[in-house]
Formats: structure tokens, C-alpha cells, sequence
């Protein structure tokens, strides 16, 4: 064929060779960020890939809470000292409400991790969310953004995408409020909060969370799981699940024992409720 | 004279309300102006600037030119000067705005200045006058020790600090900087990125010094001195000294992207100046065996480039850490503190083996108000309407009571609350509370105040 110019042949080389590279997908992922349950990351082929961008979804806005804290422990559940950058608009306080440190602290995370990176508008959000996913060294980039996000296109998001492959950043997209839209992420999720295990005196258990995948670029999406955080082993574990009718024992069993002495002891819950906590000795 | 009767004798009169912090800015920025001359400008509100030219003014061809160089500048600014050389800033200063009458030298026209010179209290120039002391020299004349008998010690100082006797200090606005590059151009360049080019020269000039000097700079301000008069100073901060002038321009150029006012070149600039006032100590770095220093490639150093970064373009008190704080109530448990200088971290309450958090992943500050049915009125909420939206509890563990601080505040510190913490029929866990016991208030309010992963 006969080429126009030097300038076309040039490019249609190059394109040809970025073809034969194979691009964004082709390079198997450097390592995991593991959830600690065994099925879960067996599933996914060992957990959320690093140096990739995967998406949390929470289409109701109560469920944010969910989607943020599940992002913060699978991103500080990896070991080391890197720190967790943490991207949110100044709105995002009076929203979702702010970060809570101390609550981090007593789902076995280490706040001392976290660096919180405030941009004043949606638009700043994302140049700051460009810089951080290109610096080395972070645990993971979570980017908190609320309701759409039209300045998060696709060519945003791919840009995105490829800092984040070459810097081999985990940047974990929270889209809080948003309904799943197309976009060049690994994997997308939905997250809702799911009923926690029944404790005793009726107290609230373990945060659950319910999970659905809805993109996965290397597999089959559409699968549910239904995840319980152990802080003790600071650990995913299955939760016991309604849905799914998993024994107990077989996903999470030992845990969160029950008292050997169940008639004579006051059971964790009812002690708590029934004490007064620091110097409120009312 | 009142307005009106101005206004009855000059019926065309323009009149403008006095604004005193917008002279104070104007003056600012004069004096920010005068930096080209010397680094030791000092104000002396509400219209006068000192400048201590010692070893400077040959710079500008001796006093004469200095002045006549600030006269041109401030004259095409639309001011008037009134301008003194002499040995003391109070010299300086009293013949600027006191003399009338021509002298041969300084000690002459001092001792011709007025006695209101020497700005004492009215009532003791009053007396100095009708004392027969006209002139400072009429008063100096005098035993030094009958003046401060007589016009109190006041008066002699003031005499001593005009005829350059005691010892006074000037104050400028900045102290001089450890380090400075500057450049002066014979024409003035117009071009920011021009500018820019320089400021990066300069950046290598000072980044030498500094490696000569075993320091590095935690504080770096470049000033444009602009053709007529005036000047602005824009400055960036990082978290650990550098002398890494590629970094510094870096952090310079984000500063000048995120500026509210762009930097404007007017009719050009004619000086830069770059200046580093609060030095570290910085050990040498190794070079690489095949050339050029090593680059920060540890992970930390990234992180720290990357926060000074990011501070420089939203400002230091946006990039922050969480650190605990010694108290109970919940919404002062964490400190939120500006990432560059925060303190070194301190442990966190370790969780209870084994059992659920007890403290919210997101808290809302200031707490919520939210609509509440209860069973029984000291009892745990049964249901509750938040965001206008209803939510059915179905489990719920509480109350844990938090007392007010009683020993911090006069009136018992507030009311004490009663926390829940609540799953609803979704499987959503809040954690509410009741502000105020029943004996504390009749009818006491609910909040959320936090919501749990």
C-alpha cells in the first residue's frame, strides 16, 4: 500500500507496535492486595491486584460508610508502614461524615498510616488524585468522590489507570452516591452494608459487608459475596450469610468464640452495655 | 473642619473615606519595594519607611543616586517623598518630616530641627517651648541630667537617640535572610516564563551556597522587584531541607499555577531576588558512580515530595495526619494536623479482642439532630428518621454513657450522653445518642453522630 507520507507511515509503525504489546491488560498483575479470605481471593486470582485502579461502588448513600471502610482495610491490610493516601473534597465531612481515627484503630487498622490530601473542588480532587497515583511508596491511593463525577471520563480515567500501572500504585476509586458507569477500571464493585451476626442481647457484631462484582477485566463478573471483618486476625472471613447458607464453622467460625460458661457468665455485649466506659462514672 | 463646611467653601471637592488597613497594605507593599535597595526595610506606620543603607548605596552611584533612583520610582507611582539621609533611623526620620530650614551638615540640621521633633508628650514640649527651647539645639546646650529632672526621662532619651548618643535599632520587617541570590537586569523583562527561567538560575546559585555552607533550605521566597516600584514575594515551604533546585522549581511553579492573582509583570521586572530564610543542616549527598547526584529514590522521600507537592498547591494545613488526643468525648479523641509538622505518632486505644468496634468509622462534627421513637422514654431508640428517611432498629447495645467534662468547664461542662450503637433492618450501623439524661433535661434531644463500617 502506498503510504501518504513519512508522517503516517510512522504512526501506523506505531500503532502496530503498541498492537503487538498488548497495552493496558496485558501485563499480569506485580502482586495483591489480599481481602484474607481464602475463596474470595482464590476468585479473583489471589485478591485486587496492585498497580491497578478498582472501583468501589455505594449506589445509596447510606451504604458510603461501607464502601470507605471497606477500601481502608483491604489497602491497610497490607503489611509495612507505607501510607494510605486518602483523597476527599473539604465537602466530604459534612456528607459522609469525617474520618474517624480511633474507629480505624479499633477495626485493627493503624491511623498513624493514613494522609488525608483535602482538595477544595472536584477538579483539584482529580489533578491531586494524577500526582498521587504516580508517586511510589504509598500502601494504596483511595480517591472519595460523591455523587457523579463528569470530569472523570474515560480518558481521565485512563490516565489514571496508567499512572497508576507505572508507578505500581492500588488506586482504589470510591464512588460514593453514584450509580456504575463505564470506565477502564480493573474491577468494580457494589458495596452494601449486610447484617451483621447476631450477638448476644441483640447487639449489633462484626461490620459484613455485601459485595457484588459487577466488571472484572480478567474474568466473569456478577458474583455476590458476603464478607466479615475480623479485627482480632485482621482478616476478611466469610460471613455466615443468609444467601448463602455456608455453615458457620467452615468460613469463620473460631473467632468470635462463645463463652465455654454460657449460663454463668455475662456475655461480652451485655457486660458492655452494662458498664460504664472512662470517666463517665455516672 | 467638618465635611460640610469643606464642602461650602469648595463646592467641586472630592472626598474620600479613610481607609487605614488599605494605607497599611499600600505601605506593605512600598516597603516590599524598597527590598531592591536593602535588605533592612523597616516601617514606621502610618506613612513612613526606614531603610538602613550602610554598604549599600554605592550600589546606585552613593546616596545621592539611591535617592534619586527611589524618588523616580515613587514619584511615577503617584506619591510624593520626602526623604532624609542621617547616622540614626530617629535623625532620619525627625529631619524627613521636620525640616524646614537648610544646613550646612547632619549636626547642624538637627540641632535646627523644631523641638516638636522630638515627638514627646504635648504637654512636655508645651513646657520645652515656653521653656525658651525652640530648637533640639537649644536643648542639647543644657546639662543632660537638668533635662531629665525636668521634662522627665522620656525627653532625654529622645534627645540622645536624635543626636545619635544612645544606642537605637532599627526593626525591620524581615530579617535579613541566611542566604540570597538576586539578579538585576538593564532592561526590564516582561515574560514570566522568562522570569521563571531566571528564578531557576538563581535557584542553582543559592543551592551552591547552600552546599558550600553543609545546609539545606526549608524556606525558599522569590521576590519580582517590577520597574515601578513595586514588588511581590511569593514563597514555598518543604517538609525536609533540600538543595534540590529542581525540586524547588517545581514547588515554585505549582505556586504560581494555584495563584488566586497571577504574578503580573506590569511594565517588566528589573530585579529577582531569591532568598532562603530558615536554613537546615544537610549532609552532602553521595554522587553516583557513573555521575550526578543520587536521586531520592527511597520510598519515603517520594511520599515526602509528594506531600510537599500537594501542599504547595492546596496549601500545608490540607494534607493532614491523625494523631490521639487524651480526652473522652468523642469528636476530640483525634487531632487532624497539617502532615509537614506534625508530631511523632503516639499509640492508639488498642481494640477489645473479640468484640465489635465500639467507636464509628465516619463521625459527624457537629453531630446531627435526628427525630427518635423509643419504647420507653429512657430506653433504646426503636426508630428514627435521619436525612428524612426512616430507619427501623433491629439490634441495638447501649447506652454507653459519656459524662460531660465536668472539671475543664464552670457550668459542669454540658450534658452527659447516652450512646447506641444501632444495625437497622438493612444491616446499616449508626451510632446515636441521647444528649441529656431525663434528670438532667425534661426533654432531651437525639443526635447521630457517627456511622460504623
Amino acid at each position: 500500500m502506498h503510504e501518504s507520507s513519512p508522517q503516517l507511515a510512522g504512526l501506523r509503525q506505531r500503532v502496530a507496535r503498541l498492537a503487538a504489546s498488548g497495552g493496558l491488560e496485558s501485563r499480569p498483575a506485580e502482586g495483591w492486595l489480599a481481602s484474607g479470605d481464602d475463596a474470595f481471593d482464590a476468585a479473583l486470582g489471589g485478591g485486587f491486584a496492585t498497580g491497578r485502579c478498582h472501583e468501589f461502588f455505594a449506589a445509596d448513600a447510606l451504604d458510603a460508610t461501607s464502601a470507605a471502610a471497606f477500601a481502608a482495610l483491604v489497602a491497610l491490610r497490607r503489611p509495612g508502614n507505607a501510607p494510605l493516601l486518602w483523597l476527599r473534597t473539604t465537602d466530604a465531612g459534612r456528607r459522609t461524615g469525617h474520618i474517624h481515627a480511633p474507629g480505624i484503630a479499633e477495626l485493627g487498622g493503624d491511623p498513624d498510616r493514613l494522609l488525608l490530601v483535602e482538595a477544595p473542588d472536584p477538579k483539584m480532587l482529580l489533578a491531586c488524585a494524577n500526582d498521587a497515583v504516580r508517586c511510589t511508596g504509598s500502601a494504596a491511593v483511595i480517591v472519595e468522590s460523591w455523587g457523579k463525577f463528569p470530569m472523570l471520563d474515560l480518558t481521565a480515567g485512563r490516565r489514571l489507570a496508567l499512572g497508576a500501572r507505572d508507578a505500581g500504585t492500588t488506586l482504589l476509586m470510591l464512588r460514593l452516591n453514584a450509580a456504575p458507569v463505564p470506565s477502564v477500571a480493573e474491577t468494580r464493585w457494589g458495596i452494601t452494608a449486610a447484617a451483621s451476626r447476631e450477638r448476644e442481647a441483640n447487639a449489633p457484631g462484626a461490620p459484613a459487608f455485601d459485595l457484588e462484582l459487577l466488571r472484572w477485566r480478567a474474568g466473569p463478573a456478577g458474583s455476590r459475596w458476603q464478607l466479615e471483618w475480623n479485627h482480632d486476625i485482621r482478616s476478611f472471613g466469610r460471613s455466615f450469610g443468609r444467601s448463602f447458607g455456608r455453615s458457620f464453622e467452615q468460613g469463620f467460625g473460631q473467632s468470635f468464640g462463645e463463652p465455654a460458661l454460657s449460663g454463668a457468665l455475662l456475655s461480652p455485649a451485655l457486660h458492655r452495655a452494662t458498664r460504664p466506659r472512662g470517666a463517665a462514672a455516672a | 473642619m467638618p465635611l460640610a463646611d469643606a464642602r461650602a467653601r469648595v463646592p467641586d471637592l472630592l472626598a474620600v473615606p479613610h481607609d487605614p488597613i488599605l494605607d497599611q497594605l499600600w505601605l506593605d507593599r512600598m516597603a516590599e519595594g524598597c527590598g531592591r535597595y536593602t535588605p533592612l526595610v523597616a516601617l514606621d506606620p502610618p506613612d513612613g519607611l526606614i531603610l538602613d543603607i550602610t554598604g549599600c548605596a554605592h550600589l546606585f552611584a552613593g546616596e545621592t543616586g539611591l535617592i534619586d533612583d527611589l524618588d523616580r520610582r515613587i514619584t511615577r507611582l503617584g506619591m510624593t517623598l520626602r526623604h532624609a539621609a542621617a547616622r540614626t533611623p530617629e535623625a532620619a526620620r525627625a529631619l524627613a518630616r521636620y525640616q524646614t530650614l537648610p544646613a550646612p551638615d547632619e549636626d547642624a540640621a538637627v540641632r535646627r530641627l523644631p523641638i516638636a521633633a522630638l515627638e514627646l508628650e504635648a504637654e512636655a514640649t508645651t513646657a520645652l517651648v515656653r521653656a525658651g527651647l525652640k530648637t533640639v539645639g537649644d536643648l542639647s546646650a543644657r546639662p543632660m541630667a537638668n533635662i531629665a529632672a525636668r521634662f522627665g526621662s522620656d525627653a532625654a532619651t529622645a534627645l540622645r537617640r536624635l543626636l545619635g548618643d544612645a544606642l537605637s535599632v532599627l526593626d525591620p520587617r524581615r530579617t535579613l535572610p541566611p542566604v540570597i541570590a538576586e539578579r538585576r537586569f538593564a532592561e526590564p523583562i516582561a515574560r514570566t516564563a522568562h522570569a521563571t527561567k531566571i528564578l531557576g538560575e538563581l535557584a542553582g546559585e543559592a543551592m551552591g551556597v547552600l552546599a558550600e555552607r553543609g545546609k539545606g533550605g526549608r524556606h525558599f521566597r522569590a521576590t519580582f522587584f517590577r520597574s515601578d516600584g513595586l514588588a511581590r514575594s511569593i514563597a514555598v515551604e518543604t517538609g525536609h531541607a533540600t538543595r534540590d533546585a529542581a525540586l524547588v522549581m517545581r514547588l515554585f511553579a505549582e505556586r504560581m499555577d494555584s495563584l488566586a492573582d497571577p504574578l503580573d509583570p506590569g511594565f517588566g521586572f528589573d530585579m529577582i531576588r531569591l532568598a532562603v530564610p530558615r536554613l537546615d543542616p544537610l549532609a552532602a549527598t553521595q554522587l553516583g558512580l557513573e555521575g550526578g547526584a543520587v536521586r531520592p529514590s527511597n520510598e519515603a522521600g517520594a511520599i515526602d515530595e509528594l506531600v510537599d507537592r500537594l501542599a504547595t498547591r492546596l496549601g500545608r494545613a490540607r494534607i493532614r495526619k491523625y494523631r490521639p488526643a487524651d480526652t473522652h468525648i468523642p469528636e476530640q479523641t483525634q487531632l487532624e494536623l497539617p502532615a509537614a509538622d506534625a508530631p511523632p505518632p503516639a499509640p492508639w486505644p488498642a481494640p477489645e479482642p473479640g468484640e465489635p468496634p465500639t467507636r464509628p468509622f465516619h463521625l459527624f462534627d457537629p453531630p446531627q439532630p435526628i427525630e427518635v421513637i423509643a419504647e420507653v422514654p429512657d430506653g433504646p431508640p426503636h426508630r428514627f428518621r435521619w436525612r428524612r428517611a426512616t430507619h427501623a432498629v433491629r439490634r441495638y447495645e447501649g447506652p454507653e454513657r459519656i459524662a460531660a467534662e465536668w472539671w475543664r468547664r464552670r457550668d459542669n461542662g454540658g450534658l452527659t450522653r447516652d450512646y447506641y450503637r444501632v444495625e437497622d433492618v438493612h444491616g446499616r450501623r449508626y451510632w446515636l445518642f441521647r444528649h441529656g439524661l431525663y434528670e438532667e433535661k425534661a426533654d432531651p434531644r437525639w443526635y447521630i453522630h457517627g456511622l460504623f463500617a
